[in-house]
Protein backbone atom coordinates (compact mmCIF):
# COMPACT_ATOMS: atom_id res chain seq x y z
CA UNK A 1 0.00 0.00 0.00
CA UNK A 2 1.41 3.57 -1.23
CA UNK A 3 1.55 6.57 1.62
CA UNK A 4 -1.24 8.01 -0.27
CA UNK A 5 -4.01 5.19 0.03
CA UNK A 6 -3.40 5.42 3.12
CA UNK A 7 -3.65 8.28 4.38
CA UNK A 8 -6.89 8.57 2.11
CA UNK A 9 -8.39 5.96 4.03
CA UNK A 10 -7.21 7.24 7.08
CA UNK A 11 -8.98 11.03 6.25
CA UNK A 12 -12.07 8.81 5.81
CA UNK A 13 -11.61 6.86 9.36
CA UNK A 14 -11.73 10.10 10.83
CA UNK A 15 -13.50 12.01 8.70
CA UNK A 16 -16.91 9.32 8.48
CA UNK A 17 -16.62 9.12 12.47
CA UNK A 18 -17.31 12.93 12.43
CA UNK A 19 -20.04 13.08 9.79
CA UNK A 20 -21.94 9.37 11.11
CA UNK A 21 -21.82 10.73 14.92
CA UNK A 22 -22.90 14.53 13.30
CA UNK A 23 -25.84 12.62 11.63
CA UNK A 24 -27.03 11.35 14.84
CA UNK A 25 -26.73 14.34 17.06
CA UNK A 26 -28.63 15.87 14.48
CA UNK A 27 -31.66 13.67 14.39
CA UNK A 28 -31.87 15.04 18.12
CA UNK A 29 -33.07 18.26 16.37
CA UNK A 30 -36.66 18.95 18.09
CA UNK A 31 -36.63 15.79 20.34
CA UNK A 32 -34.30 16.96 22.81
CA UNK A 33 -35.28 16.52 26.24
CA UNK A 34 -35.31 20.19 27.07
CA UNK A 35 -35.11 22.90 25.04
CA UNK A 36 -31.33 23.98 26.17
CA UNK A 37 -30.38 19.96 25.67
CA UNK A 38 -31.95 20.28 21.93
CA UNK A 39 -29.77 23.10 20.81
CA UNK A 40 -26.73 21.85 22.43
CA UNK A 41 -27.33 18.61 20.91
CA UNK A 42 -27.39 20.24 17.11
CA UNK A 43 -24.65 22.55 18.38
CA UNK A 44 -22.38 19.17 18.53
CA UNK A 45 -23.71 17.93 15.49
CA UNK A 46 -22.46 21.02 13.46
CA UNK A 47 -19.24 21.23 15.31
CA UNK A 48 -19.29 17.38 14.19
CA UNK A 49 -20.17 17.91 10.54
CA UNK A 50 -17.63 21.10 9.78
CA UNK A 51 -14.93 18.51 11.28
CA UNK A 52 -16.32 15.54 8.54
CA UNK A 53 -16.01 18.19 5.96
CA UNK A 54 -12.35 19.41 6.30
CA UNK A 55 -11.14 15.72 6.36
CA UNK A 56 -13.98 14.71 3.47
CA UNK A 57 -12.38 17.20 1.48
CA UNK A 58 -8.79 16.40 2.06
CA UNK A 59 -8.99 13.03 1.34
CA UNK A 60 -10.86 13.92 -1.95
CA UNK A 61 -7.68 16.19 -2.84
CA UNK A 62 -5.20 13.44 -1.89
CA UNK A 63 -7.54 10.97 -4.48
CA UNK A 64 -7.58 13.80 -7.32
CA UNK A 65 -10.38 12.11 -9.06
CA UNK A 66 -12.31 15.67 -8.36
CA UNK A 67 -14.82 14.13 -5.70
CA UNK A 68 -16.13 17.17 -3.38
CA UNK A 69 -17.07 16.85 0.71
CA UNK A 70 -20.04 16.39 -0.56
CA UNK A 71 -19.46 13.48 -3.06
CA UNK A 72 -17.80 11.61 -0.65
CA UNK A 73 -20.43 12.31 2.27
CA UNK A 74 -23.41 11.14 0.03
CA UNK A 75 -22.25 9.29 -2.79
CA UNK A 76 -20.71 6.84 -1.48
CA UNK A 77 -22.14 3.26 -0.40
CA UNK A 78 -22.54 1.83 3.18
CA UNK A 79 -19.18 -0.23 2.37
CA UNK A 80 -16.91 2.16 1.72
CA UNK A 81 -17.73 3.89 5.03
CA UNK A 82 -14.76 4.34 7.60
CA UNK A 83 -16.39 5.10 10.70
CA UNK A 84 -16.26 3.90 14.77
CA UNK A 85 -19.04 1.47 15.53
CA UNK A 86 -19.95 3.68 18.37
CA UNK A 87 -20.24 6.36 16.06
CA UNK A 88 -23.31 4.46 14.22
CA UNK A 89 -25.14 3.25 17.51
CA UNK A 90 -28.91 4.26 17.88
CA UNK A 91 -29.61 7.16 20.07
CA UNK A 92 -31.51 5.33 22.26
CA UNK A 93 -32.37 7.33 25.07
CA UNK A 94 -30.76 10.53 26.01
CA UNK A 95 -28.61 8.51 28.09
CA UNK A 96 -27.69 6.32 26.15
CA UNK A 97 -26.79 9.32 23.84
CA UNK A 98 -25.15 10.54 26.93
CA UNK A 99 -22.78 7.18 27.41
CA UNK A 100 -22.13 6.84 23.52
CA UNK A 101 -21.40 10.53 23.24
CA UNK A 102 -18.82 10.31 26.21
CA UNK A 103 -17.12 7.22 24.89
CA UNK A 104 -16.71 8.47 21.69
CA UNK A 105 -15.28 12.25 22.36
CA UNK A 106 -12.86 10.82 25.08
CA UNK A 107 -11.03 9.05 22.42
CA UNK A 108 -11.53 11.72 20.12
CA UNK A 109 -10.52 14.14 22.36
CA UNK A 110 -6.95 11.68 23.43
CA UNK A 111 -6.23 11.07 19.52
CA UNK A 112 -6.56 14.61 18.43
CA UNK A 113 -4.53 15.73 21.64
CA UNK A 114 -1.69 13.35 19.90
CA UNK A 115 -3.06 14.16 16.15
CA UNK A 116 -1.50 17.85 16.74
CA UNK A 117 1.64 17.00 16.79
CA UNK A 118 1.51 15.02 13.19
CA UNK A 119 4.04 15.24 10.59
CA UNK A 120 0.94 16.15 8.02
CA UNK A 121 0.08 19.88 8.10
CA UNK A 122 -3.27 19.16 7.12
CA UNK A 123 -3.98 16.76 9.91
CA UNK A 124 -2.15 18.61 12.41
CA UNK A 125 -4.13 21.81 11.96
CA UNK A 126 -7.18 19.75 11.63
CA UNK A 127 -6.36 18.52 15.05
CA UNK A 128 -5.53 21.48 16.79
CA UNK A 129 -8.97 23.08 15.46
CA UNK A 130 -11.12 20.46 16.22
CA UNK A 131 -9.68 19.54 19.33
CA UNK A 132 -10.72 22.92 21.34
CA UNK A 133 -14.39 21.76 20.06
CA UNK A 134 -14.34 18.23 21.23
CA UNK A 135 -13.10 19.78 24.72
CA UNK A 136 -17.13 21.13 24.63
CA UNK A 137 -18.35 17.89 23.61
CA UNK A 138 -16.10 15.78 26.49
CA UNK A 139 -17.11 17.93 29.10
CA UNK A 140 -21.00 18.11 28.00
CA UNK A 141 -21.11 14.00 28.35
CA UNK A 142 -19.13 14.26 31.14
CA UNK A 143 -21.14 16.44 33.58
CA UNK A 144 -23.95 14.74 32.13
CA UNK A 145 -22.63 11.27 33.46
CA UNK A 146 -22.52 12.16 36.42
CA UNK A 147 -25.72 14.08 37.01
CA UNK A 148 -27.82 10.73 35.76
CA UNK A 149 -25.38 8.26 37.19
CA UNK A 150 -25.01 9.99 40.39
CA UNK A 151 -28.49 11.33 40.27
CA UNK A 152 -31.81 9.04 40.99
CA UNK A 153 -31.37 5.27 41.10
CA UNK A 154 -33.53 4.78 38.08
CA UNK A 155 -30.88 7.17 36.16
CA UNK A 156 -28.37 5.21 37.56
CA UNK A 157 -29.62 2.12 36.54
CA UNK A 158 -30.25 3.48 33.22
CA UNK A 159 -27.09 4.90 32.07
CA UNK A 160 -25.09 2.09 33.92
CA UNK A 161 -27.26 -0.26 31.43
CA UNK A 162 -26.00 2.09 28.91
CA UNK A 163 -22.73 1.32 29.43
CA UNK A 164 -23.15 -2.21 29.50
CA UNK A 165 -24.18 -2.25 26.18
CA UNK A 166 -22.26 0.38 24.71
CA UNK A 167 -18.98 -1.39 25.90
CA UNK A 168 -18.81 -3.81 23.40
CA UNK A 169 -17.87 -1.23 20.63
CA UNK A 170 -15.26 0.26 21.94
CA UNK A 171 -12.60 -2.07 20.97
CA UNK A 172 -12.94 -0.90 17.29
CA UNK A 173 -11.49 2.33 18.16
CA UNK A 174 -8.48 1.46 18.79
CA UNK A 175 -8.07 -1.12 16.35
CA UNK A 176 -5.10 -0.59 13.90
CA UNK A 177 -3.32 -2.24 10.29
CA UNK A 178 -1.01 -1.74 7.80
CA UNK A 179 -2.91 1.95 7.12
CA UNK A 180 -1.21 2.80 10.62
CA UNK A 181 1.76 0.68 10.36
CA UNK A 182 2.62 2.84 7.30
CA UNK A 183 1.43 6.48 8.53
CA UNK A 184 2.80 6.10 12.10
CA UNK A 185 6.35 5.18 10.42
CA UNK A 186 5.77 8.64 8.78
CA UNK A 187 4.69 10.42 11.73
CA UNK A 188 1.33 11.01 10.58
CA UNK A 189 -0.65 9.07 12.39
CA UNK A 190 -0.24 7.95 16.54
CA UNK A 191 -0.67 4.57 18.09
CA UNK A 192 -3.73 3.73 19.45
CA UNK A 193 -2.32 1.96 22.13
CA UNK A 194 -1.15 5.20 23.72
CA UNK A 195 -4.58 6.70 22.81
CA UNK A 196 -6.24 3.75 24.89
CA UNK A 197 -4.03 4.54 27.67
CA UNK A 198 -5.01 8.02 27.87
CA UNK A 199 -8.64 7.00 27.20
CA UNK A 200 -8.76 4.23 29.72
CA UNK A 201 -7.52 7.61 32.64
CA UNK A 202 -10.14 9.28 31.33
CA UNK A 203 -13.04 6.98 31.26
CA UNK A 204 -12.46 5.52 35.03
CA UNK A 205 -11.95 9.12 36.42
CA UNK A 206 -15.55 10.37 35.21
CA UNK A 207 -16.98 6.39 35.67
CA UNK A 208 -15.93 7.02 39.25
CA UNK A 209 -17.12 10.20 39.97
CA UNK A 210 -20.55 9.03 38.94
CA UNK A 211 -20.28 5.94 40.70
CA UNK A 212 -20.76 3.92 37.62
CA UNK A 213 -19.09 0.39 37.39
CA UNK A 214 -16.88 -0.17 34.57
CA UNK A 215 -17.56 -2.81 32.61
CA UNK A 216 -15.40 -5.98 32.22
CA UNK A 217 -13.87 -6.10 28.83
CA UNK A 218 -15.17 -8.98 27.17
CA UNK A 219 -16.12 -9.77 23.60
CA UNK A 220 -15.50 -6.90 21.14
CA UNK A 221 -17.06 -6.34 17.83
CA UNK A 222 -15.03 -5.33 15.45
CA UNK A 223 -15.41 -3.64 12.18
CA UNK A 224 -13.98 -0.40 11.01
CA UNK A 225 -10.76 -1.31 9.56
CA UNK A 226 -12.62 -3.17 6.83
CA UNK A 227 -15.66 -0.73 6.92
CA UNK A 228 -17.75 -3.66 7.86
CA UNK A 229 -20.77 -2.47 9.90
CA UNK A 230 -23.77 -3.22 12.16
CA UNK A 231 -27.00 -2.98 10.97
CA UNK A 232 -27.80 0.23 11.87
CA UNK A 233 -25.53 2.62 9.34
CA UNK A 234 -27.59 1.38 6.14
CA UNK A 235 -30.33 2.73 7.58
CA UNK A 236 -28.87 6.22 8.31
CA UNK A 237 -26.78 6.98 5.27
CA UNK A 238 -30.32 5.90 3.61
CA UNK A 239 -31.76 8.65 5.00
CA UNK A 240 -29.04 10.87 4.71
CA UNK A 241 -28.45 10.65 1.21
CA UNK A 242 -32.20 10.87 0.50
CA UNK A 243 -31.71 14.34 -0.87
CA UNK A 244 -28.63 13.93 -3.06
CA UNK A 245 -29.89 10.25 -4.44
CA UNK A 246 -33.57 11.65 -5.19
CA UNK A 247 -32.05 14.91 -6.63
CA UNK A 248 -28.64 13.89 -7.98
CA UNK A 249 -28.30 17.26 -9.97
CA UNK A 250 -29.45 19.64 -6.41
CA UNK A 251 -27.79 22.73 -5.90
CA UNK A 252 -27.96 24.83 -3.22
CA UNK B 1 0.28 41.35 -13.07
CA UNK B 2 -3.42 41.97 -13.06
CA UNK B 3 -3.86 45.92 -13.30
CA UNK B 4 -5.45 46.66 -9.73
CA UNK B 5 -5.73 50.53 -9.02
CA UNK B 6 -6.08 49.12 -5.45
CA UNK B 7 -3.27 47.96 -3.06
CA UNK B 8 -3.48 45.53 -0.30
CA UNK B 9 -4.10 48.03 1.97
CA UNK B 10 -7.29 49.34 0.38
CA UNK B 11 -8.32 45.88 -0.31
CA UNK B 12 -8.05 45.06 3.60
CA UNK B 13 -9.70 48.20 4.25
CA UNK B 14 -12.55 47.04 2.08
CA UNK B 15 -13.07 43.82 3.48
CA UNK B 16 -12.51 44.83 7.23
CA UNK B 17 -16.29 46.81 6.81
CA UNK B 18 -18.00 43.19 6.21
CA UNK B 19 -20.38 42.22 9.35
CA UNK B 20 -20.22 38.97 11.29
CA UNK B 21 -23.90 37.90 9.77
CA UNK B 22 -25.15 36.56 13.24
CA UNK B 23 -23.45 39.54 15.21
CA UNK B 24 -23.75 42.67 12.61
CA UNK B 25 -22.07 45.12 15.47
CA UNK B 26 -18.87 43.40 14.95
CA UNK B 27 -16.99 43.12 11.54
CA UNK B 28 -15.09 40.16 10.39
CA UNK B 29 -11.18 41.56 10.64
CA UNK B 30 -12.77 42.59 14.86
CA UNK B 31 -13.51 38.62 14.81
CA UNK B 32 -10.37 37.98 13.55
CA UNK B 33 -11.76 35.89 10.79
CA UNK B 34 -9.73 38.20 7.94
CA UNK B 35 -6.62 36.86 7.91
CA UNK B 36 -4.46 38.01 4.49
CA UNK B 37 -4.74 39.53 1.72
CA UNK B 38 -2.49 38.54 -1.61
CA UNK B 39 -2.94 40.39 -4.99
CA UNK B 40 -0.67 38.30 -7.55
CA UNK B 41 -0.24 38.37 -11.25
CA UNK B 42 -3.71 36.30 -11.81
CA UNK B 43 -6.13 37.04 -9.04
CA UNK B 44 -6.48 38.32 -5.42
CA UNK B 45 -6.28 35.93 -2.70
CA UNK B 46 -8.60 36.11 0.21
CA UNK B 47 -7.28 33.92 3.17
CA UNK B 48 -9.47 33.80 5.76
CA UNK B 49 -10.17 31.21 8.87
CA UNK B 50 -13.01 29.65 10.37
CA UNK B 51 -14.47 30.34 14.05
CA UNK B 52 -15.87 26.84 14.38
CA UNK B 53 -15.37 24.08 12.03
CA UNK B 54 -18.96 24.09 11.22
CA UNK B 55 -19.73 27.61 11.59
CA UNK B 56 -22.67 28.50 9.14
CA UNK B 57 -21.53 31.52 8.71
CA UNK B 58 -18.53 31.12 6.54
CA UNK B 59 -20.11 30.62 3.49
CA UNK B 60 -21.74 34.02 3.77
CA UNK B 61 -18.19 35.26 4.43
CA UNK B 62 -17.22 34.07 1.47
CA UNK B 63 -20.11 35.23 -0.56
CA UNK B 64 -19.84 38.60 1.13
CA UNK B 65 -16.08 38.88 0.29
CA UNK B 66 -16.55 38.44 -3.32
CA UNK B 67 -19.35 40.64 -3.58
CA UNK B 68 -17.92 43.44 -1.91
CA UNK B 69 -14.57 43.21 -4.29
CA UNK B 70 -16.91 42.33 -7.33
CA UNK B 71 -18.13 46.14 -6.07
CA UNK B 72 -15.06 47.16 -6.74
CA UNK B 73 -14.35 45.82 -9.96
CA UNK B 74 -12.38 42.89 -8.90
CA UNK B 75 -13.62 39.96 -10.63
CA UNK B 76 -10.37 37.56 -9.94
CA UNK B 77 -11.05 36.70 -6.43
CA UNK B 78 -9.78 33.28 -4.53
CA UNK B 79 -10.76 32.39 -1.09
CA UNK B 80 -8.53 30.59 0.90
CA UNK B 81 -9.12 28.74 3.72
CA UNK B 82 -6.89 28.35 6.47
CA UNK B 83 -7.06 25.96 9.53
CA UNK B 84 -3.63 26.95 11.58
CA UNK B 85 -3.32 29.06 13.60
CA UNK B 86 -6.63 27.79 14.84
CA UNK B 87 -8.85 30.28 15.62
CA UNK B 88 -8.73 31.76 18.98
CA UNK B 89 -11.36 33.97 20.56
CA UNK B 90 -7.49 35.52 21.87
CA UNK B 91 -7.33 37.74 19.07
CA UNK B 92 -10.61 39.82 19.21
CA UNK B 93 -10.04 43.37 20.17
CA UNK B 94 -10.68 45.34 23.57
CA UNK B 95 -13.05 47.16 21.20
CA UNK B 96 -15.01 44.12 19.59
CA UNK B 97 -15.53 42.72 23.33
CA UNK B 98 -16.89 45.69 24.11
CA UNK B 99 -19.36 46.38 20.94
CA UNK B 100 -19.97 42.60 21.89
CA UNK B 101 -21.20 43.70 25.29
CA UNK B 102 -23.43 46.78 24.19
CA UNK B 103 -25.26 44.22 21.98
CA UNK B 104 -26.09 42.72 24.71
CA UNK B 105 -23.81 39.42 24.54
CA UNK B 106 -20.96 38.93 27.15
CA UNK B 107 -17.78 38.66 25.87
CA UNK B 108 -15.33 36.09 26.41
CA UNK B 109 -13.62 36.38 29.70
CA UNK B 110 -9.82 35.91 28.91
CA UNK B 111 -7.47 34.15 31.05
CA UNK B 112 -10.84 31.60 32.48
CA UNK B 113 -10.54 28.09 32.86
CA UNK B 114 -12.98 27.60 30.26
CA UNK B 115 -10.39 25.29 28.82
CA UNK B 116 -10.71 22.94 31.36
CA UNK B 117 -11.17 19.15 30.25
CA UNK B 118 -13.84 17.18 31.95
CA UNK B 119 -15.46 19.95 34.12
CA UNK B 120 -16.42 23.17 33.76
CA UNK B 121 -14.49 25.65 36.49
CA UNK B 122 -17.05 27.49 39.04
CA UNK B 123 -14.75 30.50 39.26
CA UNK B 124 -15.12 31.98 36.66
CA UNK B 125 -17.23 35.39 36.57
CA UNK B 126 -19.17 36.11 33.58
CA UNK B 127 -21.04 39.60 33.96
CA UNK B 128 -24.40 40.07 32.50
CA UNK B 129 -24.55 42.48 29.80
CA UNK B 130 -27.51 44.11 30.81
CA UNK B 131 -26.99 45.02 34.60
CA UNK B 132 -23.54 44.48 34.45
CA UNK B 133 -24.05 41.93 37.71
CA UNK B 134 -21.98 39.16 38.56
CA UNK B 135 -24.09 37.13 40.13
CA UNK B 136 -24.95 34.97 36.99
CA UNK B 137 -25.55 31.63 36.31
CA UNK B 138 -24.53 28.73 33.18
CA UNK B 139 -27.68 27.51 32.41
CA UNK B 140 -25.81 25.33 28.77
CA UNK B 141 -22.62 25.41 27.30
CA UNK B 142 -24.28 25.53 23.76
CA UNK B 143 -25.98 28.28 22.92
CA UNK B 144 -28.06 30.23 19.84
CA UNK B 145 -24.61 29.39 17.91
CA UNK B 146 -22.24 27.17 18.17
CA UNK B 147 -19.62 30.17 19.71
CA UNK B 148 -22.24 30.87 22.46
CA UNK B 149 -23.31 29.54 25.82
CA UNK B 150 -26.48 30.12 27.53
CA UNK B 151 -26.40 32.18 30.72
CA UNK B 152 -29.08 33.33 32.92
CA UNK B 153 -28.66 36.64 35.35
CA UNK B 154 -29.48 35.97 39.24
CA UNK B 155 -30.08 39.63 39.52
CA UNK B 156 -32.36 40.56 36.16
CA UNK B 157 -32.87 37.12 35.74
CA UNK B 158 -32.33 37.63 31.81
CA UNK B 159 -31.35 35.04 30.16
CA UNK B 160 -28.01 36.12 27.78
CA UNK B 161 -25.35 34.81 25.65
CA UNK B 162 -21.55 34.52 26.72
CA UNK B 163 -19.54 34.35 23.87
CA UNK B 164 -17.00 31.32 24.56
CA UNK B 165 -13.32 31.22 24.80
CA UNK B 166 -11.84 28.74 22.92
Amino acid sequence: MEKKDALINYCLRLGDSSLILGQRMAEWCSNGPILEEDIAMTNLSLDLIGQARTLLTYAGELEGKGRSEDDLAYRREEREYYNTLLSERPNGHFGDTVVRNFLHSAFSYHLYQALKNSSDEMIAAHAAKSLKEVTYHLRHSSEWLIRLGDGTTESHEKVQESLDNLWEFTGDLFEMNEVDEILIKEGIAVDLNTVKNDWDKTINEVLDRATLTRPQDAYMHSGRLEAVHSEYLGHLIAEMQFLQRAYPTAKW
Amino acid sequence: MVSLKYTKDDIWGFLAEIPDPEIPVITIEELGVLRDVEITSEKVIITITPTYTGCPAMKLFEDEIISTLKSKGIEKVEIKMVYSPAWTTDWMSKTAKEKLRNYGISPPVKGTEDKGVLFSSDKKIVKCPQCNSSNTQLKSQFGSTACKALYQCNDCLEPFDYFKCI
